[in-house]
């Protein structure tokens, strides 16, 4: 299990360094240039020495390894500061954003909070209501609940969040004036009135978030549990006289869950994708909606972080499935 | 053969024979769901197809002068029946936009291209896909460099990199065909090659499984070459995933093309697709919600259904399935 951690570990480099390859040699493409917005004054040799301090059109057998270097060390090095109060980075170049001029990862990590705090609880409620609505379905398959469950789940994979999420805006902000339609960032929570209007606020996009994330859970929870369900040794289990409940909820529910808990951990990472258009919709200003302005702004150095970081993010948490999956279940073993 | 034990000639079949897609039909058929998704999703296609046709308003017409403030922001038929002051006009059956421009011709015209780019995304993600997933289990040199490739691609962030790419080759293919026809290559082509994978590995999956069979082994034995022995033998046997993963295809595509259009990375201004008009309405979605949940439900409506063709496909197609 061991080696074949440190295997997979090795083997994700090569990985994300032809993934950030391809982002890096994609965003080379790009036609903007970051000093279009400088007025015209500026004299030509005073632009020029202003696009070499920014590393723009240097080849990409510089810029490249550069950029990398940026990322994967000089970047820790000020995480590791900022946390412990070092001064690891001393006056190195860091990643800066062409929009703002300061270093991306800081504006990252002002933007992290809250797409975490949405999309992390959209993703907790989404478990928690995904896996009973899958074991009952499974359990009394074509009962009335199990035909309502598929139905549900099927409007739920179907419907696109930017339509749901503009849905409940209709409904329960603009008809009924129950929650707010955007969502307030700079809102801090200090006391129960505080609080109450934090969670009247998450209510919706959680609501949107979950909804999709809920469908596709009970789905596979269903199906898992379908699969067990006909197995021997549920037949052995109920010999013997064990009781429906432990039957169900101990035997074939732990069985299940295997392949159900490792759909949770490839989901996370998507999650952050879908999590963009939920944020466009609910103003909600997180990574997503950071990287619709990056992208629309022509930050090519905020772009190309964000999108590595969902791709580090993707090849992680398929990592972590495989070694749950291999931990969870004895019967698979590898190499 | 004369001492034969039964003789064929005496033994009457019971029942006349059926082809086997005979059996997929009446599997099909038994699938409630499957069946109005199928009956939903042919309405919606017809609709868009000929509606424009039939019907009488020009959706690109913008009036002018008096007109146009007589015209603007008509609301639909049926809001008179609970507000008897709103503004409503029998020949505008869905009102009218801002711009006095009729909604249900932008509808039904917005349609044909969201449909349009749904399936022909789906067709070049198909292709696709079968060919990599055949070339992969057929050739075993292959199946380790095409499996990779398949990882890697599954390990793209593919939203972000599909807004980036709309961005970077918007203009450049906008120069060559034109603002719509670029949009349109730009977006089929994004979708299509960002969604392959899981029809690559289910073929090579399958076309694995299938290499193993007798009729392969005989296949060879006489000497047919690599091309015929795919085109004769694996394709038709690996047909029902295909089929299957086509249907849900559209789906993803016609939804990805909306997300698109939905951020501002679609079609161009003034050219309406589902997506776009969703997308228009939204700022003022208060005064007029019927402008986005039309279109919303449009797109949910022919995901819904398609999904359910897909569901009632993948039982009908399953021998283990059919017939129980």
């Amino acid at each position: 299990m061991l080696t074949y951690t440190i295997r997979r570990l090795v083997l994700s480099v090569p990985t994300l360094l032809f993934i950030s390859f391809v982002i890096f040699m994609l965003l080379e493409l790009a036609p903007g240039d970051p000093l279009a917005g400088m007025p015209l004054t500026i004299p030509d040799e005073v632009k020029a020495k202003m696009r070499e301090a920014l590393g723009v059109g240097q080849p990409f057998y510089i810029a490249f390894p550069k950029w990398l270097y940026q990322f994967f060390v000089v970047e820790p090095l000020f995480m590791i500061d900022a946390i412990f109060g070092t001064s690891f980075g001393g006056d190195t170049q860091r990643v800066l954003s062409w929009q703002t001029r300061s270093p991306v990862m800081d504006i990252v990590f002002q933007r992290l909070p809250q797409t975490l705090w949405v999309v992390g609880t959209a993703y907790v409620v989404a478990i928690l209501i995904a896996l009973p609505i899958g074991i009952y379905s499974a359990y009394r398959q074509y009962s009335w609940f199990d035909n309502a469950g598929t139905f549900v789940t099927m409007v739920g994979f179907s419907v696109p969040p930017f339509f749901s999420g503009v849905l409940v805006i209709v409904i329960f902000s603009v008809q009924l004036g129950w929650f707010p339609s955007i969502y307030d960032t700079t809102h801090r929570v200090t006391d129960w009135a505080s609080f109450r209007v934090q969670l009247q606020q998450m209510v919706m996009p959680v609501m949107v978030l979950a909804l999709q994330i809920t469908s596709q859970l009970s789905r596979f929870m269903r199906a898992s549990m379908l699969d067990n369900l006909n197995q021997d040794y549920v037949r052995t289990a109920r010999a013997k006289g064990l009781g429906e409940k432990t039957v169900v909820l101990v035997h074939v529910l732990r069985n299940s869950l295997i392949p159900v808990v490792t759909v949770i951990a490839i989901g996370i990472p998507s999650i952050f994708g879908g999590a963009i258009i939920t944020e466009q919709v609910f103003k909600v200003n997180g990574i997503g909606q950071l990287l619709i302005t990056a992208i629309q702004a022509n930050d090519l150095p905020m772009v190309q972080t964000l999108t590595f970081i969902f791709a580090i993010l993707i090849v992680l948490f398929n990592l972590i499935a495989d070694i749950l999956y291999g931990i969870l279940d004895p019967r698979i073993r590898y190499e | 053969m004369s001492d034969a034990p039964i003789s064929m000639d005496k033994v009457e079949p019971t029942a006349p024979p059926r082809s086997q897609w005979a059996d997929i039909w009446d599997q099909f058929k038994s699938h409630r769901g499957a069946m109005w998704g199928a009956g939903i999703f042919l309405f919606i296609v017809l609709m868009v197809l000929f509606g424009p046709y039939v019907y009488w308003n020009d959706p690109q017409h913008v009036p002018t002068g008096r007109d146009f403030l007589n015209l603007r922001d008509t609301r639909p038929i049926y809001t008179a029946l609970w507000d008897g002051d709103a503004k409503v006009n029998w020949l505008y059956p869905l009102g009218t936009d801002n711009l006095g421009r009729d909604i249900l011709g932008r509808l039904l015209i917005g349609g044909r291209i969201s449909l349009a780019v749904g399936m022909a995304a789906m067709v070049l993600s198909v292709v696709l896909g079968t060919l990599i997933g055949v070339l992969a289990g057929y050739f075993r040199l292959l199946d380790g460099p095409l499996m990779r490739l398949t990882d890697l691609f599954l390990a793209l962030p593919l939203l972000p990199l599909l807004l980036v790419a709309v961005l970077l080759f918007r203009d450049r293919l906008a120069n060559m065909f034109g603002p719509e026809g670029g949009t349109f290559i730009l977006i089929v082509t994004l979708v299509g090659i960002t969604s392959w994978m899981q029809t690559a590995r289910i073929v090579r999956g399958d076309v694995l499984a299938l290499k193993e069979r007798e009729f392969i082994l005989a296949a060879r034995s006489i000497g047919t070459s690599p091309t015929k022995m795919i085109l004769r033998h694996l394709l038709p046997n690996v047909m029902s995933p295909i089929m299957v993963s086509a249907t849900l295809g559209i789906a993803t595509a016609i939804i990805t093309e909306s997300a698109l259009s939905f951020l501002g990375f679609g079609f161009p201004p003034d050219f309406p697709t589902w997506g776009k008009l969703l997308f228009d309405a939204v700022d003022r979605m208060e005064l007029y919600p019927e402008r986005v949940l039309w279109p919303g439900l449009l797109i949910s409506l022919t995901v819904l259904s398609v999904n359910y063709v897909g569901d009632g496909l993948r039982d009908a197609l399953d021998p283990r399935i059919r017939g129980r």
